[in-house]
């Protein structure tokens, strides 16, 4: 083993990296805010919708949990401009990434809602509650509640599926990898010093979220 | 020039298709074996094999999958190897998958009730028969639901491997849609091949998650302490 790991050229760059990362974390949050809205509309479609809605967002969930997040992408950002729809390779993944993690959303808010007992809903009816009073303070909060933990591990699981935008050249910190690595051909260490950058920031996002679930949900069920 | 989206490009594609079952074959049968080795590690009453497992199973959820790839790739000239992109892929997807299977191997085996380990310990049984002969069989109806679920994540994690160049399904569909353009007709065609692939396995694993739960609320042979579900990684890394 004669080589020698120069670990050098990469601390060089450094602030680029952290862009990198600084951009995969907006993808992640910016994704996962949208994905989110979606898995609650979803979801209440899913539950409460009338039997057409529920069965479209049966059709989008199944079709999105079935096919790889790569031909989604590719889908996407390639089709798009067909219809009129000309978007940088930075917005299609974030399109992409939103409609992928609003399937799983979808998936998990639902199963939240279904968490809910029935006498929750009857007990708001008969304290007067309207309907939509009753899908969001009766429903919606105490279903993410139940499944905040679900979440937090698909945010986790996005943040990494992430890394696979650099395929459609959308700048995020694999991307960048690639690119120092073609700069520099210092391969092994970069992918490494990649590797744990994205290993740091997921273990601080599991903290994060086990403080945050602490912090959100302090009143008792 | 530019050619037509004709049945003969459908014929490429599902050609192509056969690469990437069995790329997912490999990662299955080669990531559940090391994945039971892993779980093995994970419950063994060695501290030094459970930290590990433990730093293993870590290391390559907490890590994109196509970084690992790239690291097998790319990254393993430094000890003179240079991998041609099959080996690569195999070997990247045995590695994570087994990392998915060892914590979903692991949740099953906790399911099951202390006391049965203590009771073959006491009639003279050592660790590994107590895990192959006691736990894993009773284990394994446990496992099943998240393993066929898993195992949807692999197929669809696969389209990955077309990044260093391997020539899958979702390779030949960018290489047919750089010829005819059709984007829509290319990849909507791929994803209804990556959708038969996976779907019969989504339903699959879902109607035996619901026949566990059954069995399970009708008090069945796993009494109180087994889980329907252990955690696992249900949504996994493609």
């Amino acid at each position: 083993m004669d080589y020698v790991f120069h670990f050098g050229p990469i601390l060089d760059r450094w602030p680029l990296l952290l862009w990198g990362l600084s951009r995969t974390l907006e993808l992640s949050l910016v994704s996962m805010v949208f994905g989110l809205a979606i898995g609650i509309l979803g979801a209440v479609a899913k539950s409460f919708g009338p039997r057409p809605v529920a069965a479209l967002a049966s059709a989008y969930v199944e079709l999105i949990r079935n096919t790889p997040l790569l031909i989604q992408l590719y889908f996407i950002f390639f089709t798009l401009p067909f219809i009129g729809l000309r978007l940088s390779s930075d917005t299609a993944a974030i399109v992409a990434l939103s409609i992928h993690l609003g399937a799983y959303a979808t998936e998990i808010v639902r199963a939240g809602i279904e968490s809910i007992p029935a006498g929750q809903i009857e007990a708001g009816k008969a304290l007067g509650l309207s309907g939509r009073q009753i899908i969001r303070h009766i429903v919606i909060v105490p279903a993410i509640r139940a499944v905040y933990p679900a979440l937090g591990g698909q945010f986790i699981l996005q943040l990494l599926g992430s890394s696979i935008v650099s395929a459609i050249a959308a700048e995020e910190l694999t991307a960048i990898a690639n690119n120092l690595v073609m700069q520099t051909f210092r391969n092994f260490e970069i992918y490494i010093v990649v590797a744990v950058m994205y290993f740091v920031v997921v273990q601080a996002f599991i903290m994060l979220f086990r403080l945050g679930g602490r912090l959100l949900f302090r009143w008792k069920v | 020039m530019l050619r037509d989206f004709t049945f003969n490009e459908v014929y490429f594609l599902l050609l192509a298709t056969r690469w990437t079952i069995l790329l997912a074959v490999i990662a299955f049968v080669g990531g559940g074996l090391l994945g039971l080795v892993i779980a093995g590690m994970r419950v063994s009453p060695y501290a030094v094999l459970r930290r590990a497992a433990m730093a293993y199973i870590q290391f390559f959820q907490g890590t994109p999958l196509l970084i690992q790839l790239f690291m097998v790739f790319y990254g393993t000239a430094f000890i003179g190897l240079s991998p041609d992109p099959w080996t690569a892929a195999a070997i990247t997807f045995i590695v994570n998958s087994a990392a998915f299977f060892g914590e979903i191997f692991y949740g099953s085996i906790e399911s099951i009730p202390r006391g049965q380990w203590e009771i073959s310990r006491a009639l003279g049984f050592r660790f590994v028969p107590t895990l192959r002969l006691i736990i894993l069989p009773q284990a394994f109806r446990l496992m099943l639901p998240p393993t066929v679920g898993f195992t949807v994540q692999i197929v669809k994690g696969t389209s990955v491997a077309s990044l260093i160049g391997l020539t899958e399904l979702a390779r030949t569909a960018t290489v047919i849609n750089t010829v005819t353009f059709e984007p829509a007709l290319v990849f909507g065609t791929v994803a209804l091949i990556y959708f038969a692939l996976c779907w019969p396995l989504s339903l699959l694993g879902a109607s035996l998650e619901r026949r566990l739960l059954v069995q399970k609320v009708r008090g069945g042979p796993l009494g109180k302490g087994a889980a329907a579900s252990p955690a696992a990684a249900v949504a996994g890394p493609d």
